[in-house]
């Protein structure tokens, strides 16, 4: 009860506030005493810090709405061009993540509610070789999986930029400003975007199949030894990666018209967990990992052999990644039902001992391939965070 | 929050004007030394003209007024431009008689369709994400300069007058094509 009467008294003291200088005195004086608690009221001014050791959005709490757009260079672009499209990046992004307009923004209205946003640069091949660095030798396709069906329109790209935040307008007006501003350095390849579930924050959201996705996903305290780069986790470098990690974004379509035709028990047999709730079929809490031995009356795997948790897990803890999945769902082409799937995306410390040979695991072998048919495919490399007085890609320049 | 600070601000300098009285004179202060300048940056441009905008605030009780500024040899010559209405009812670009007036206390905003610095006769293309330095002479010839950063930017296309009478002029455009 006491909320709404908070917020409608500031509003009534702004107003007062604003028609003479006496009054504005007093409004002011007692506005900020009850001012000060209307930012936790109000989620379009959350902020997430952007300056510091890694960029955001990698760990960061996935937000509602997210948008990926990678740009190929235009030829010719050099160190030199790179240098200054990342000075013009770190500025937009240093303002718009604080909820302040762009510097030559249009629509500078669109920038003061955040709601959360990140932007994350990130960089791949065509980037690297432009800067005139060596390009790490898994910093390009993945290897070819026998699952994979992909379309150059949703594959590769020179830069890439996630843009996430609970307000669906911040992430279109952040991609619109910042392709704006690189529109003499690089030219759009893709845009991806999407949304995930209307659950709060504290709980495990769903994907467009019903399944709670995201619970095993490595903790807090492991992030460290699995996402991010260092001469702990990746002592063979390149140095100017350090504080940075490995992006794999996959677009998976869902096959969700033959998913359908499968009774809920053989859903949750698929992947090794349940429905309702997202906990393991073997029991237990949500958090819980499955127990991978438990057998039946009958004696049988209570989890498939060939169920996606299983499948997706190995007793080797440091082949861990951190996924971080957006849900699409595109008008469908002509005579078909749906479009919709995962904009699969997840950062691992190094690609080729976390990523691939899990990728590997699944594509022999998952029964949820039967529902899932990957069309897309990119590999990025994400750059250290800036600290302050620094801009994104400095390592990466010097 | 931003509105109460702003509020108080202003709040606070009436009550200084009040308390000091007229003796403004007696601050020793240059113009450039009361005035700072926010978010300043440039338009990007191949080659003819571009413009330099942002936010001056001036700090001191009494207005100040810069009369000319020049860059770091981009620009051959540097005019101070304002917005106005033609004979023809048209928004045209045109030389501020009398330099740009930043009023005591307050800020003053150079803008695409509004005052601004403008920039001609370049000698080199100005690049996005390049930066220029820009130095703004005010009447007690005091000066300060700034760095402006440049960006692609579709608008601030508008017509010098007379341009249209006179076909292009010699100003070229302000488009920035391409880029490497
Ligand atoms: C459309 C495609 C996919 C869907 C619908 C999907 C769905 C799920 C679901 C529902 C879970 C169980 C809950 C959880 O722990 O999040 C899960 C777990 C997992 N998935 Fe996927 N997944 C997909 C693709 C992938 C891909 C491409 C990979 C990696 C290459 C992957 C790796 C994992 C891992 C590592 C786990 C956790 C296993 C564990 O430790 O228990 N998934 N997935
Ligand atoms: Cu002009």
């Amino acid at each position: 009860m006491g909320e709404p009467r908070r917020g409608l008294s500031r509003r009534a003291l702004l107003t007062t506030g604003s028609v003479g200088a006496a009054g504005a005195v007093v409004g002011a004086a007692g506005a900020s005493a009850v001012a000060r608690e209307a930012p936790a009221a109000d989620p379009g001014t959350r902020t997430v810090a952007f300056r510091g050791a890694h960029q955001a959005g990698v760990v960061t709490p996935p937000q509602d709405h997210g948008v990926l757009v990678a740009y190929d260079l235009v030829e010719g672009a050099d160190a030199d061009a790179l240098r200054r499209l990342f000075a013009i990046w770190t500025d937009d992004v240093a303002r718009l993540t604080a909820g302040r307009a762009g510097l030559a923004d249009t629509e500078p209205e669109l920038a003061l509610r955040p709601s959360g946003l990140t932007v994350t640069l990130a960089v791949g091949p065509g980037a690297v070789e432009a800067a005139g660095v060596d390009v790490p030798s898994w910093l390009g396709p993945l290897p070819a999986f026998s699952v994979d069906r992909l379309e150059d329109r949703w594959s590769g790209g020179d830069l890439l930029l996630q843009i996430c935040s609970d307000d669906e307008l911040v992430v279109s007006h952040a991609l619109r400003l910042l392709t704006k501003e690189a529109r003499t350095f690089a030219t759009v390849r893709w845009v991806q975007r999407g949304f995930r579930g209307p659950l709060g924050r504290d709980r495990t959201p769903r994907n467009l199949m019903g399944q709670v996705d995201g619970t095993a996903n490595p903790r807090p305290a492991d992030h460290d030894a699995l996402v991010w780069r260092s001469p702990t986790t990746t002592p063979d470098g390149p140095r100017w990666l350090d504080g940075g990690t490995t992006m794999v974004v996959r677009r998976i379509r869902m096959e969700l018209d033959t998913w359908d035709e499968i009774d809920r028990t053989a859903r949750e047999r698929t992947i090794g967990r349940r429905l309702d709730d997202g906990r393991p079929l073997t029991g237990g809490r949500l958090e819980d990992d499955p127990d991978l031995d438990a057998v039946d009356a009958n004696g049988l795997e209570v989890i498939d052999p060939f169920a996606h948790v299983r499948r997706a897990r190995t007793d080797d803890r440091r082949q861990r990644i951190l996924r971080r999945p957006y849900n699409y769902d595109d008008p469908p082409p002509p005579g078909e039902l749906t479009d919709a799937g995962l904009v699969f995306v997840s950062f691992q410390a190094d690609l080729e001992r976390q990523f691939v040979p899990l990728q590997r695991r699944l594509a022999e072998l998952d029964l949820l391939n039967q529902w899932t048919t990957p069309i897309g495919s990119a590999v990025f490399a994400v750059l250290p965070g800036a600290r302050r007085g620094e801009q994104l890609g400095q390592s990466l320049l010097t | 929050m931003k509105r109460l600070t702003t509020l108080l601000l202003l709040a606070a300098t009436t009550v200084g004007l009040t308390a000091c009285g007229s003796s403004s004179d007696a601050d020793p202060a240059t113009e450039a030394s009361t005035v700072s300048v926010q978010d300043p940056w440039v338009k990007a441009a191949d080659s003819g003209m571009t413009a330099a905008f942002g936010t001056f605030r001036n700090a001191a009780d009494h207005d100040v007024t810069i009369v000319s500024a020049t860059t770091d040899g981009v620009a051959g010559r540097v005019e101070l431009h304002e917005m106005a209405t033609d004979e023809d009812g048209q928004m045209v670009m045109r030389q501020k008689k009398g330099g740009i007036v930043v009023p005591a206390g307050k800020t003053h905003t150079l803008e695409p369709g509004g005052d601004h610095i403008m920039l001609m006769d370049l000698t080199r293309p100005v690049e996005p994400g390049q930066d220029v330095r820009v130095t703004v002479r005010f009447s007690d010839d005091s000066t300060m300069s700034f760095t402006a950063p440049a960006r692609s930017f579709a608008g601030a296309e508008e017509d010098y007058e007379g341009g249209t009478d006179h076909g292009d002029m010699e100003h070229g455009d302000m488009d920035h094509g391409d880029h490497g």
